[in-house]
């Protein structure tokens, strides 16, 4: 009897510890909001919060220094976008071409490939486009630079492949047989089938890939900073230098006296970041959520 | 009526075509790109490179500083990322209750595993360089990367923790077993390969991580070995990254950068090909 008690307590014991480490990733979550955003709002003791978001120069060690990130977020928003119209069709043709037309022996070749490209990192795949890749696109199409939007895109289209197909994969295979059966036996062809039924069905599982592609490509901090030129200007084509946020905080930190406005400054873009990858966390919570109770009915 | 139907025909022959024409560009590309940076880089390669240290100021001598930095690093995230993680992904998978507590923690992971690497980086600076006042360490970078691989650790456990068989957790209750043995002695040992597959695969995204350490951990150059975990170091994504952006010797820096590229590509495949083993002797030995 007494020993049962002492198994009891140990289990309880042992619960308690379980239950600690694991609320360690939520302490960990409040870490991270509470140092980012208690430095970033800083900012605004001296900084007005209007002129930071949509202030058009960022001039941080001028006196009296400019702290616009408008030139900073427009670079963002055009490498992640070039970077997802660039992935998105390579990314799901991958899919659908493992997941529907690879014969077994081709799948043994292809998955790793895929898993190989995956596990690159991204500071190799910024080597590559700076010694490479930049060089050849300045020379192909003639440009003053190729370190530019355009390039970085494309290293980190590459790049965000791997992420978007195995989940756009995934989501492809959870299609039920008897779907692509059945239109089979209304005589449709596989490409019809792929584009008519599977793709239809696979559909918010892909546009989850998606959004998570989005968020690396927004998030991905070495590829920019080594290929996309650095220059904080509001661009004007896809051929121009620009400093997305990332690249931003990457760039300009280790220089930084901590404490001065320009380190408030940077917390603040972390903190702008940080709330965008929430935002998007969030979509894909809906999209699963409204999966969830689609099942459920 | 046969015209249409040799259009249809048609139209699924060559959309299979683009198909495999974007596969072979992706099989192209991966090639292209290995073969672009072993071509630039194998020159520099030996066995003094990787077991030298570097002089002149990174112009010249091996890296073996920077592969013992990276050592470091991943095997201190490891340490604290593990014992968390692995208990984060017992508590989701076999505890699960309270359901508020498992709400929290699954969105706590799931937002985590979203956090872009610099702000991982900053918050590291933040809370272990300056408020922790670990300073620019080893230490304080180990800290960082294991926050970052926590969330992969939990995810991979828990789905290895997901596929052992309930009857066997039955049959160890009905041995009278408690919970907390049949989770230690049953559970655990079953989903173990499982559980380290998710392991190795975060090791080597920690020893390719570059964003996070800039600010927490690495420095350009070392002549010599870090003292403590207190020291600096130098890391081997760090090092190609700064190779390539500063000093003031690119002619001479670059070869270095990519053969330090060569090392750690292999560095990294090596340790995904043991999960890939580990993760084929699981399926192959599973018992049910």
């Amino acid at each position: 009897m007494k020993k049962h008690s002492v198994k009891k307590t140990n289990d309880t014991v042992f619960y308690i510890i379980i239950t600690l480490a694991s609320v360690s990733s939520v302490f960990i979550l409040f870490g991270i909001i509470l140092s980012i955003f208690s430095q970033g709002l800083k900012l605004f003791n001296s900084y007005n919060f209007l002129d930071f978001i949509t202030g058009l120069n960022w001039y941080p060690v001028y006196d009296p220094p400019d702290f616009g990130i408008l030139p900073i977020i427009a670079g963002s928003l055009l490498i992640t976008s070039l970077t997802i119209i660039i992935a998105v069709p390579f990314s799901i043709a991958t899919a659908v071409y493992i997941s529907e037309i690879a014969k077994p022996h081709e799948k043994e070749i292809l998955k790793p490939v895929i898993e190989v490209l995956a596990s690159i990192p991204s500071v190799i795949y910024g080597l590559f486009g700076m010694a490479v890749f930049a060089p050849f696109i300045q020379k192909l199409l003639n440009l003053k630079t190729g370190f530019n939007a355009f390039t970085a895109s494309i290293i980190l289209g590459i790049m965000i492949i791997p992420i978007i197909s195995s989940i756009s994969e995934d989501a492809i295979n959870a299609v039920p047989m008897n779907l692509r059966e059945a239109s089979y036996a209304l005589g449709a062809t596989k490409w019809e089938t792929i584009f008519k039924v599977v793709l239809p069905a696979a559909k918010s599982g892909i546009i989850t890939s998606v959004i998570l592609g989005i968020g690396r490509a927004i998030g991905e901090t070495m590829v920019v900073l080594m290929v996309a030129g650095n220059s904080a200007v509001i661009p004007k084509t896809i051929f121009d230098s620009v400093r997305p946020m990332t690249s931003t905080l990457a760039s300009e930190m280790g220089e930084t006296p901590v404490g001065s406005t320009h380190y408030y400054a940077l917390f603040a873009i972390a903190a702008v970041l940080f709330v965008i990858t929430l935002i998007l966390n969030f979509i894909i919570g809906l999209i699963r959520g409204s999966l969830k109770t689609r099942h459920n009915n | 009526m046969k015209n249409i139907s040799d259009k249809r025909k048609l139209r699924n022959l060559q959309g299979i075509i683009l198909l495999r024409i974007i596969i072979a560009a992706n099989i192209f590309f991966l090639f292209l790109f290995l073969a672009m940076i072993f071509l630039k880089g194998y020159k520099v390669l030996s066995l003094s490179f990787l077991f030298e240290f570097p002089r002149q100021h990174m112009t010249e001598g091996g890296i073996f500083p920077a592969i013992i930095g990276t050592l470091l690093l991943t095997v201190i995230s490891v340490i604290i990322a593990m014992p968390l993680g692995i208990s984060g992904s017992i508590f989701l998978s076999e505890y699960a209750r309270p359901q508020w507590l498992v709400k929290i923690i699954r969105l706590a992971i799931n937002t985590l595993a979203g956090v872009p690497s610099i702000v991982y980086g900053l918050f590291g600076m933040a809370f272990f360089v300056y408020f922790l006042r670990f300073n620019v360490s080893i230490l304080a970078g180990g800290c960082t990367l294991a926050v970052l691989i926590l969330p992969i650790i939990i995810n991979a456990g828990e789905e290895a923790i997901k596929t052992v068989p309930t009857d066997i957790r039955e049959a160890s209750y009905a041995l009278g077993a408690t919970k907390r043995e049949t989770i230690i002695k049953i559970v655990l040992p079953s989903a173990l390969p499982g559980i380290l597959t998710g392991v190795i695969l975060s090791i080597g995204r920690a020893a390719g991580e570059t964003a996070p350490i800039l600010f927490t951990a690495g420095t350009f150059y070392m002549i010599g070995l870090p003292g403590s975990l207190f020291d600096k170091c130098m890391a081997l994504p760090y090092q190609i990254y700064a190779l390539m952006t500063e000093g003031t010797h690119p002619e001479k820096q670059h070869p270095i950068a990519y053969g330090t590229a060569i090392v750690l590509l292999v560095l990294i495949f090596i340790i995904n090909f043991t999960a890939v083993l580990l993760r084929y002797k699981i399926r192959r030995n599973r018992r049910w």
